[in-house]
């Protein structure tokens, strides 16, 4: 059985016990609803943009300490950049979790959404860590940014 | 038979080092039921019902022989009351369809459980609204139990179906099946028992009981995976429209009509899951030979030991009954302020197996406020040094949380 230290670091614990980005956005751009029926875990994201760059972005919901801390981490990440870099990034995120990269140079653009690595080895969990990523980009896609 | 020889008998047990308490969700297999399958394959295998050799004959036998094994094993006035069906879901949806779509009209009523798994309450939602009927919930107390006034406050004249789990899967309550059946006829309505965490672990008598039907899954007692059981009174089955139509099931098919065949075929379209009834059948030889007498007596010393240690953690919220009697099988928990999923991948990694989330009871959770619980369920090859080892691995997850819980 592998160290469970290693996905639940303390990065990621601190971002999903005592999240700064937890919180209700004053005016909004849109926001989206995320959830896996299966577990329960449920978020929803707001989106501030100015002009296509996100110039904020927060969360609300529940869901495990991993689903929880990626979208945090997500926020971190994102904020300041454009939506095309956004897209990018989210991918990938993505392609990092399902273990389809291993450029290391795309994956320094994550910057401390790397720490989630570690969770491609719990294929019981991929889908925690994917919920805020799959949720932001539907809504890229959604609302055709 | 001791523990240790009970052991023996299931090879995933010998093979992997772990404390498998997850057996709400499925039971492991022993090896007399895993030879049993692959004996059929090697010497019986053939379409039963279908051939005029001798091979055919053969395996239409160990098939129907275990119809009336287990006939026998739940008490059934006759062999044709058991119609065999992929698991307990396949059964209650045969049961809302084919019984409850017929007969349900404008303004009956159906009355359920909160604590009902989804199989047991999205099919009387859809059949509900279909027939204009209504679906009402009885509620659980502060006990985790179901009183007396809150079934017959629920169960109404106008109640035509009562479905109730016999112990429920989330909780480990056991409802008194027997009270409310006794009830429930009294007013004119039929119940449903659902089995499936219940037959594990105590002997069943459905004449007894007086349930008119009940269903149970084979997986969840030592038999393969795809293999259930719908019990039901012969003259409400004889009533009944077929579920499903095809092969095996029919008397005579014309170009635009068709009759169809008595009790039990006509239930049973399509070629069976063989396999698995041969499969159930080696599985009830086993609870059998063990003794539902010796499984009580283990399971209900293993639970105590288990309520004692898990209370004796103030980390944990527990979800149980206080009252040890109506208790069996499961027990819900929760690290306060950690998730379901985080405990369970923590536990898995000490090598503790117990299922997380919402256990198929969404309705139930909402009622208790809660998106999800742990749940460790027990079979009677479990040992008091799983609970120590579930006990241990709690203790290593708390200590990784304990300094960010807020």
């Amino acid at each position: 059985m592998e160290d469970l230290t290693e996905v639940y670091n303390e990065l990621i614990m601190e971002h999903s016990m005592n999240s700064y980005n937890k919180k209700k956005l004053e005016n909004a751009t849109c926001s989206e609803m995320g959830h896996n029926p299966n577990c329960g875990d449920e978020i929803t994201l707001e989106l501030k943009l100015d002009g296509d760059i996100i110039e904020d972005m927060a969360f609300s919901g529940h869901g495990c300490a991993i689903s929880q801390a990626s979208t945090s981490i997500m926020i971190d990440t994102l904020k300041g950049k454009t939506i095309n870099e956004a897209k990018q990034i989210i991918k990938t995120f993505i392609d990092m979790i399902k273990r389809e990269t291993k450029n290391e140079e795309e994956l320094e653009k994550l910057e401390e959404a790397i720490a989630f690595r570690n969770v491609s080895n719990m294929p019981s969990r991929v889908k925690c860590a994917l919920l805020a990523w799959h949720t932001l980009e539907d809504m890229f896609e959604r609302k055709k940014f | 038979m001791n523990i240790e020889e009970i052991r023996k008998d299931f090879p995933l047990l010998e093979n992997r080092d772990i404390a498998y308490l997850d057996n709400g969700a499925t039971t492991q297999k022993p090896i007399q039921v895993i030879n049993t399958i692959k004996e059929f394959y090697e010497k019986y295998n053939a379409n039963p019902h279908r051939g005029a050799y001798t091979l055919s004959v053969e395996a239409t036998e160990v098939y129907e022989n275990t119809r009336t094994k287990i006939a026998k094993f739940i008490n059934a006035k006759h062999r044709e009351e058991i119609i065999f069906s992929k698991n307990a879901t396949e059964s209650l949806n045969l049961i809302a369809y084919s019984y409850g779509m017929d007969s349900l009209k404008k303004d009956d009523e159906v009355v359920i459980s909160i604590m009902e798994h989804h199989s047991n309450l999205v099919p009387w939602q859809k059949v509900t609204k279909i027939t204009g009927s209504k679906l009402n919930y009885m509620y659980i107390n502060n006990d985790y139990e179901l009183s007396d006034k809150e079934i017959e406050t629920k169960i109404t004249d106008k109640t035509k179906i009562v479905g109730i789990s016999h112990v429920s899967n989330a909780l480990g309550t056991i409802n008194n099946v027997k009270k409310i059946i006794k009830y429930a006829h009294k007013r004119g309505a039929i119940v449903l028992v659902d089995a499936s965490q219940s037959i594990p672990h105590m002997k069943i008598d459905v004449q007894e009981l007086d349930a008119d039907f009940l269903v149970f899954s084979g997986h969840k007692m030592l038999a393969p995976l795809g293999i259930g059981v719908l019990y039901g009174k012969r003259e409400l089955l004889n009533t009944m429209t077929p579920f499903l139509m095809g092969g095996d099931m029919i008397e005579y098919v014309y170009e635009q009509d068709t009759t169809f065949a008595p009790l039990p075929n006509k239930f049973e379209a399509g070629t069976q899951n063989v396999e698995g009834v041969v499969g159930f059948g080696a599985a009830i030889d086993y609870i059998e030979k063990i003794g539902y007498d010796k499984i009580q007596k283990i399971e209900n010393e293993l639970l105590t030991y288990a309520r004692q240690k898990l209370s004796n953690l103030d980390y944990l919220n527990l979800y149980l009954t206080p009252n040890e009697e109506n208790h069996s099988g499961v027990i819900s928990f929760n690290i306060k302020g950690v998730h379901s999923h985080d405990v369970a991948s923590i536990l898995d990694s000490q090598g503790v197996c117990v299922r997380s989330g919402n256990h198929c009871t969404q309705p139930l959770m909402r009622f208790l406020g809660i998106d999800s619980t742990c749940r460790a369920s027990f079979y009677f090859y479990n040992t008091k040094e799983d609970v120590d080892r579930l006990v241990e691995a709690l203790d290593k997850a708390y200590n990784m949380f304990k300094t960010y819980i807020k």
